[in-house]
């Protein structure tokens, strides 16, 4: 946060900002129950027992409905839950050396045993009361069955989908990056580039998928191109206002201060435009994900999406929750990600959005 | 009636100057914010601009540090016109401006990366943040700052050009009255260590009288010079001894009878 630590002043600034960080870091909100406990203090028994007892609640509900079905299902699913007691016994030992872990277990207790309940309650929903109609909604076991089965061609999808994704924000980044700053600082480029921007940028890039397709030579191709267009557009629009909206008192210091264009364009109206471009990666991001899944899911013969609709094909539905679990992980280790990003280039502001 | 001090080698001078801007409402009728400003500055002369609100006081700052031009009349910095902005005129602003972005360490030599001379100047550096006092806040970014503070990296920010002139916009008017009577002090000690001439524009008629060796009063609508005082007052000066206080009567007195409100004129 503050990298004075050789100053007096600096060291006050410094012990101010580390006794008040973790505390609001770690509350984002009153409802967490046990909040207000100072985070030294010992980890009540309810803590540390919380989790294990959930996952033998959940071992225990499963073994009672899945008498019928055959032991291979059933055994990697209670091999996760008693892997989860073990580590949790594991860190609950852990936790009397480590101030921090402790105050990590305090917060994610709850969450995680909350968790694992819900596992046990669509448990109870799919395979023991037989609520929902089944080849749609398979239990939890059966869903874990197709993740651990198909685990190598999951692996090769999320591969797929990385490496498009990641060429396809680049790309947009980089384009929005550039049509951005040269909108915001000229006002010839935002006379012309403005309405261009106003009638094709609100365009969903999905729209623009029967067009891709007979223009560019490859599947992989068009839907780089559709993420990078969905990206370019709210990268420009952010960097662009962002750029415009540079404080004019800092562009007249610096000019009092002997600075040529270039430092004037690079070392204060991008630096100013910082916050507001990274608003613009956050949409960009956003739309990046839904345009691969449904590039992937109409042409591109690999990735995430495509496989999802594929395993719908043949009616593999534990298959299809399979692949929305890697995708929830992949893109949100994506996303903070972006946010660790964010926190270290922006360590100048104040007050910045949590994750 | 425009009390002109002739300096042979002045450090700046400003020759019948007239500025106007088109009214904000009506971009027919332009509105004229300055007419006939003549000045000099004798080289580390430390002048004040004092008047009311909308008397064209920043303006003329604007000018004379480049940012815009006038409609007529001529600015020189030593035998140079002044054309656009550039480091050897700096310029405070009532708000530090500090760089948010940067530490402190980082917008002290602002001035210094600007013009691609930091690889030869960097002691500088160090000396401008001893000579404010920030050296322990050196990878501070502003807003860790106080207002004080933040105005004193501000100074050292536009000294450590080395500029001709230096311009001062309200540098102290944010300030609470302590701090800024501290301030007073602090930029009195820079100007003397130095020897930089300075163009202070204030509100605060105290701090006229206690900094500057003279003091312009201008008057708004259009903007004036209306009188030059100069004050002879022995440095360090007491704010209230008997002289000091005659001064500020008199100059309250000749702002009531140009007919201003004395509201404007904090004291």
């Amino acid at each position: 946060m503050l990298q004075g630590k050789d100053g007096i002043g600096g060291r006050a600034e410094v012990t101010r900002s580390v006794g008040s960080t973790p505390m609001s870091a770690q509350v984002p909100d009153e409802f967490v129950p046990t909040s207000e406990l100072p985070a030294s203090s010992k980890l009540s028994w309810r803590t540390m027992l919380a989790v294990p007892i959930a996952a033998l609640v959940t071992i225990g509900i499963h073994f009672l409905f899945s008498k019928k079905e055959a032991p291979v299902e059933t055994h990697s699913y209670a091999l996760l839950f008693w892997e989860i007691i073990v580590v949790s016994f594991v860190l609950v030992g852990a936790q009397f050396y480590s101030s921090g872990l402790r105050r990590w277990m305090r917060h994610m207790c709850p969450i995680f045993t909350i968790a694992i309940l819900s596992l046990a309650a669509w448990d109870v929903i799919t395979l023991g009361l037989r609520l929902l109609p089944l080849p749609y909604f398979p239990g939890p076991a059966a869903v874990l069955r197709s993740l651990v089965n198909d685990r190598a061609m999951l692996l090769d999808s999320t591969w797929h989908s990385l490496f498009l994704l990641l060429s396809g924000y680049a790309l947009g980044v980089i384009a929005g990056l550039i049509s951005g700053l040269c909108i915001g600082w000229s006002s010839p480029v935002r006379y012309w580039g403005m309405p261009i921007l106003k009638v094709v940028g609100p365009i969903p890039a999905t729209a623009w998928i029967p067009l891709a397709m007979v223009l560019s030579p490859s599947a992989v191709v068009s839907a780089a191109s559709l993420i990078a267009l969905a990206v370019w557009f709210p990268v420009t629009m952010l960097t662009a206002s962002g750029i415009s909206n540079t404080r004019a008192s800092y562009l007249d210091v610096a000019r009092t201060l002997g600075a040529t264009r270039s430092y004037l364009i690079f070392r204060v109206a991008v630096p100013a435009a910082v916050p507001n471009i990274f608003i613009g990666l956050f949409m960009g991001l956003g739309a990046s994900f839904l345009t691969l899944v449904v590039a992937e899911s109409v042409g591109v013969k690999s990735g995430l999406g495509w496989y999802v609709s594929w395993a719908q094909g043949w009616a593999e539905y534990g298959k299809v929750y399979a692949a929305l679990i890697i995708m929830a992980a992949f893109f949100s280790t994506i996303m903070t990600l972006l946010f660790k990003i964010r926190d270290r280039v922006l360590v100048w502001q104040k007050g910045t959005i949590k994750w | 009636m425009v009390a002109v001090t002739e300096a042979k080698a002045s450090a700046l001078r400003v020759t019948d100057v007239t500025k106007s801007f088109s009214a904000p409402d009506d971009p027919l009728t332009r509105r004229i914010v300055l007419s006939g400003i003549s000045l000099s500055l004798a080289p580390g002369e430390l002048v004040s601009l004092i008047g009311p609100s909308g008397c064209g006081k920043s303006t003329l700052l604007r000018l004379i540090a480049g940012l815009d031009s006038p409609d007529s009349g001529e600015l020189l910095i030593g035998s140079e016109p002044i054309n656009e902005p550039s480091a050897e005129r700096g310029l405070v602003f009532q708000d530090p401006n500090l760089f948010p972005w940067l530490t402190v360490r980082r917008n002290i030599q602002a001035g210094l990366v600007a013009r691609g001379v930091l690889r030869e100047k960097r002691e500088e550096v160090d000396e401008f943040m001893r000579l404010v006092g920030l050296e322990i806040f050196a990878n501070a970014y502003p807003h860790h700052l106080s207002g004080g503070m933040a105005q004193r990296a501000a100074l050292a920010r536009a000294l450590i050009n080395h500029p001709k002139v230096l311009l001062l916009d309200e540098p102290l008017g944010a300030l609470d009255a302590f701090t800024r009577m501290r301030m007073q002090d602090e930029v009195l000690r820079l100007w003397q260590d130095r020897r930089t001439t300075m163009l202070l524009v204030t509100h605060d008629i105290d701090e006229a009288i206690y900094m500057s060796d003279r003091i312009m009063i201008m008057s708004p609508r259009p903007g004036r010079i209306e009188r030059t005082i100069s004050v002879t007052l022995d440095r360090p000066r007491q704010r209230s001894g008997e002289d000091f206080l005659r001064l500020r009567s008199d100059i309250l007195k000749y702002l009531h009878f140009a007919g201003e409100a004395s509201a404007e004129l904090s004291t």
